[in-house]
């Protein structure tokens, strides 16, 4: 095959993927796809979103059968036909949303369908007992007869981890584990990970952010349209190059900040506004054409005071006006009335309707002005609607497709533009590039860039302090529910994460 | 199935659309081939007579399952419509009996109608109570009002002012069919052609995202009740109209046929998804089927069990049909 490449500790690889095709109907999702994993190794697998990590990883744990090409584990073909077959052959894959029982305790989870018993009953002591030996394993801090539902998103991981352990795995994959982490969390979630190399597992990890592969991935592997387009060592592993392997064409630049430009007034601005739990009085003001970066952990408050703003979740003190006049939001139709705008961050969840038109999705806000007496003109919803497509780039095969067949940078597009037609004076961006493939980040930092230049006051909140350093004018930093304190634009990370953690 | 892969290699804008209209007459072949089976199986079956008989007998149910659809594309459910079906035929035949009111007896019906779905609706939207027990709750409580209003009587009256709805026809097609039609295409120009559609599929589809662009989620749910509660007072009128009588029997189980209607049609349980002329071909099944299964001399008790099963090897049919079609 490949002028093999060498792993210092272990030269035979535990698994090989060989040329892997998977035709979908005329769609060639997978191509000749080639992949080699040593035990012991973390192997990143990289990729723009709709590359073909996920289905490779679906052909990988028996989801999907490949059309072409074979699998080898330790050296001997195998047949996964389905997801059993491949729990059998020690492949466990953790998938970004976490799929577990929350009514059941972690021991239930732990052996759903393989359930421990004595006689014809489920054996609980048993089953609890194994459960806290792997729990140890893993240095959780939670007991084995806990309700899923009283856990942290990072300690249901460790769920679904100590599940694979319990399954014997050998190969471990794991699809953006840390999308819904804190740092903190991520950095436990790292060292479970490390400890389990260590004890020789093979990891597969996914991952859009380029902080951690450097952290974590002994090798890095690339994917670009359905084909394998190479493997970097750890010691050739440079931003520049992947991204270059990624995209097919060196990225000129990622962030494109829009040349300095004066500020108007302000438009938006908050006194001591509070939700009474969640969010402490917080103040700020945002000017017009201002890009404000809102950092702080997950679960510091930012999304909650965002919904706070956009008349989401109810104020119980403080005020709020925009352009100088006071108001109050009671729904965020009153918000958007005002002119705010608010793109959420689970876009599946609170933002997207999957199975309505990419049209719809896009104008959804804005029918009205297109209506007569609530009567709708097609004809100019429909030509505003590919107008929308021209715009943001948005790769879809006709306006009428159903947003949920579109890849998440695309979807996230949609909901962009849907913001952008309600000529928006304040805009609210919640995690706007979260689980985004390059191209599609590069189109929305650009699309942000043009707002602020046309006099919109961004208010963007983020996780990837890179992206809150390269877009925002000045950061306000979140921490426990308050404002922890404003820097100017050109503050560093290490600025950031002192306010953020109070260290 | 051969069109749709030709024309999918030819040009990438169309398949789309014809694939959309495939779905929409996703039940449409079984209309068919039960229209088919029951054309040789009995020679009264195809005649004009017969099957405007069959539109006649569907045109009921047909008005009641184009309000059920409305709900249940919002993920609701609406188990009250043969209850207020039944009631606000009492209070037209009882109007009807009052000199003073008898004129007015069609407007006052279906303002009776509306205010019960709205009544539904409140709860539902504002009281934020589970649609299937608030409509389970006025399911049992109108059923009592219906008895209650003809005091567990049956009311007669020869001379209805509104006779002409069940009894009268419009060149060859009886009135019963032309309300149904209409009712079919105003609730298709509202689903299709208005802001007030697309937000009830919005809704439908992700009540959470609806709030959060600004749509009153609310209102369109007191909409969607209220629509069904006018739409069964209409059939309550209907009937009434038909039997030129009315009493508190009127209307049990029909909210079972619109329910089957609907899912028969192709709409989602879960709200989102799902036409209204799928509705109707749904209802014209199930009118078929009765039809077409007397017309063939089936005792009653195997009509109940083969409806039963056709509604559901429809709907498997359905199901595997657009799994099939839904990967790209």
């Amino acid at each position: 095959m490949h002028a093999a490449i060498p792993t210092p500790a272990e030269p035979t690889p535990l698994l090989v993927m060989q040329n892997i095709g998977k035709r979908f109907g005329a769609v060639h999702a997978l191509k000749g796809v080639d992949l080699q994993l040593y035990p012991g190794e973390i192997l990143a697998l990289m990729g723009e979103n709709g590359a073909g990590k996920s289905t490779l990883m679906k052909v990988l744990s028996g989801v999907y059968q490949a059309d072409e090409g074979s699998i080898l584990l330790d050296g001997k073909a195998c047949q996964l036909k389905g997801p059993a077959d491949a729990i059998a052959a020690g492949i466990s894959i953790i998938h970004q949303e976490i799929k577990l029982s929350p009514n059941l305790t972690v021991a239930e989870n732990l052996f759903l369908g393989a359930e421990l018993k004595k006689g014809w009953r489920v054996d609980r002591a048993a089953m609890n007992r194994e459960a806290t030996q792997v729990l140890q394993r893993l240095s959780c801090s939670f007991a084995a007869d806990s309700k899923v539902a009283s856990l942290s998103i990072a300690e249901q991981q460790q769920v679904e981890i100590a599940r694979a352990l319990l399954r014997q795995c050998r190969v471990l994959v794991m699809d953006e584990p840390t999308a819904a982490l804190s740092n903190r969390e991520t950095e436990a979630l790292f060292r479970v990970i490390r400890q389990l190399r260590d004890q020789g597992l093979a990891i597969v990890y996914i991952s859009h952010r380029m902080a951690e592969i450097y952290a974590l991935a002994d090798r890095v592997s690339v994917l670009r349209d359905g084909t394998y387009i190479g493997t970097l060592e750890k010691q050739q592993i440079d931003a520049e190059r992947l991204v270059q392997m990624m995209v097919g064409r060196p990225l000129t630049s990622l962030y494109q900040k829009s040349q300095p430009h004066a500020f108007g007034d302000t438009v938006l601005q908050i006194d001591g506004l509070t939700d009474g739990t969640d969010v402490a009085p917080c103040s700020l003001s945002l000017r017009a054409g201002e890009v404000v970066g809102l950092a702080g952990l997950v679960g510091s408050g930012r999304t909650e005071l965002a919904k706070l703003i956009f008349g989401a979740s109810k104020a119980s003190a403080g005020s709020l006006s925009m352009q100088g006049r006071t108001m109050q939001f009671r729904h965020p139709q009153d918000a958007i009335n005002a002119g705010i705008g608010y793109l959420t961050e689970d876009r599946k969840e609170l933002g997207l309707f999957l199975d309505m038109s990419a049209r719809d999705n896009m104008l959804l806000n804005v029918l009205p002005s297109f209506a007569w007496l609530g009567w709708l003109k097609h004809p100019r919803l429909n030509q505003r609607a590919d107008e929308c497509i021209d715009e943001l780039k948005v790769k879809v095969a006709h306006r009428n497709v159903s947003a949920g067949s579109l890849s998440g940078g695309n979807q996230q597009k949609l909901l962009v533009a849907r913001w952008m037609e309600i000529a928006p004076k304040v805009l609210i961006l919640d995690e706007p590039t979260r689980g985004v493939d390059i191209g599609a980040k590069s189109e929305i930092y650009r699309a942000i860039s043009e707002l602020a230049l046309r006099g919109v006051a961004v208010l963007m909140i983020s996780s990837e302090l890179p992206e809150i350093l390269a877009m925002s004018d000045r950061v306000l930093v979140m921490r426990d529910g308050h404002i922890a304190g404003e820097l100017p634009g050109n503050t560093t990370q290490e600025a950031i994460m002192a306010l953020a953690t109070a260290a | 199935m051969n069109t749709t892969t030709l024309t999918s290699t030819a040009q990438p804008g169309k398949p789309r659309e014809l694939k959309n209209i495939m779905r929409a007459m996703g039940i449409l072949p079984v209309l068919i081939i039960l229209a088919l089976i029951f054309s040789l199986m009995s020679e009264n079956f195809l005649t004009q007579d017969n099957l405007l008989n069959i539109a006649r007998q569907a045109s009921i149910n047909i008005v009641l399952a184009a309000g059920m659809t409305f709900v249940i594309l919002t993920g609701g459910i609406d188990l009250s419509v043969g209850a207020i079906l039944g009631s606000s035929a009492v209070v037209a035949l009882a109007l009807s009996l009052d000199p003073g009111f008898a004129g007015w007896s069609v407007p006052l019906t279906l303002l009776t109608g509306l205010g019960m779905g709205l009544a539904n609706g409140l709860l539902i939207a504002f009281v934020g109570l589970p649609p299937f027990i608030v409509t389970l709750g006025s399911f049992t409580a109108l059923r009592g009002v219906a008895y209650l209003l003809a005091d567990g009587q049956t009311l007669f009256n020869a001379d209805i002012s509104f006779a002409w709805i069940g009894n009268d026809y419009l060149g060859p097609f009886p009135w019963l069919v032309i309300i149904a039609l209409a009712v079919i295409l105003v609730s298709w120009l509202i689903l299709h052609h208005t802001v007030l559609g697309v937000r009830i599929y919005a809704v439908g589809g992700n009540m959470q995202a609806a709030r959060l662009t600004g749509i009153k989620v609310g209102g369109i749910l007191l909409f969607v009740y209220a629509i069904s509660g006018l739409f069964s007072a209409l059939g309550g009128l209907m009937s009434a109209s038909r039997l030129y009588s009315a009493n508190g029997n009127l209307g049990i189980g029909y909210e079972l046929d619109a329910i089957a209607a609907v899912i028969l049609g192709g709409t989602s349980f879960v709200g989102g998804v799902g036409t209204i002329i799928g509705t109707l071909i749904g209802a014209l099944i199930i009118a078929t089927l009765n039809n077409g299964l007397v017309l063939m001399d089936v005792s009653y008790f195997w009509q109940l069990v083969i409806k039963g099963a056709v509604i559901i090897l429809a709907v498997i049919l359905d199901k595997y049909r657009s799994s099939s079609g839904a990967r790209t």
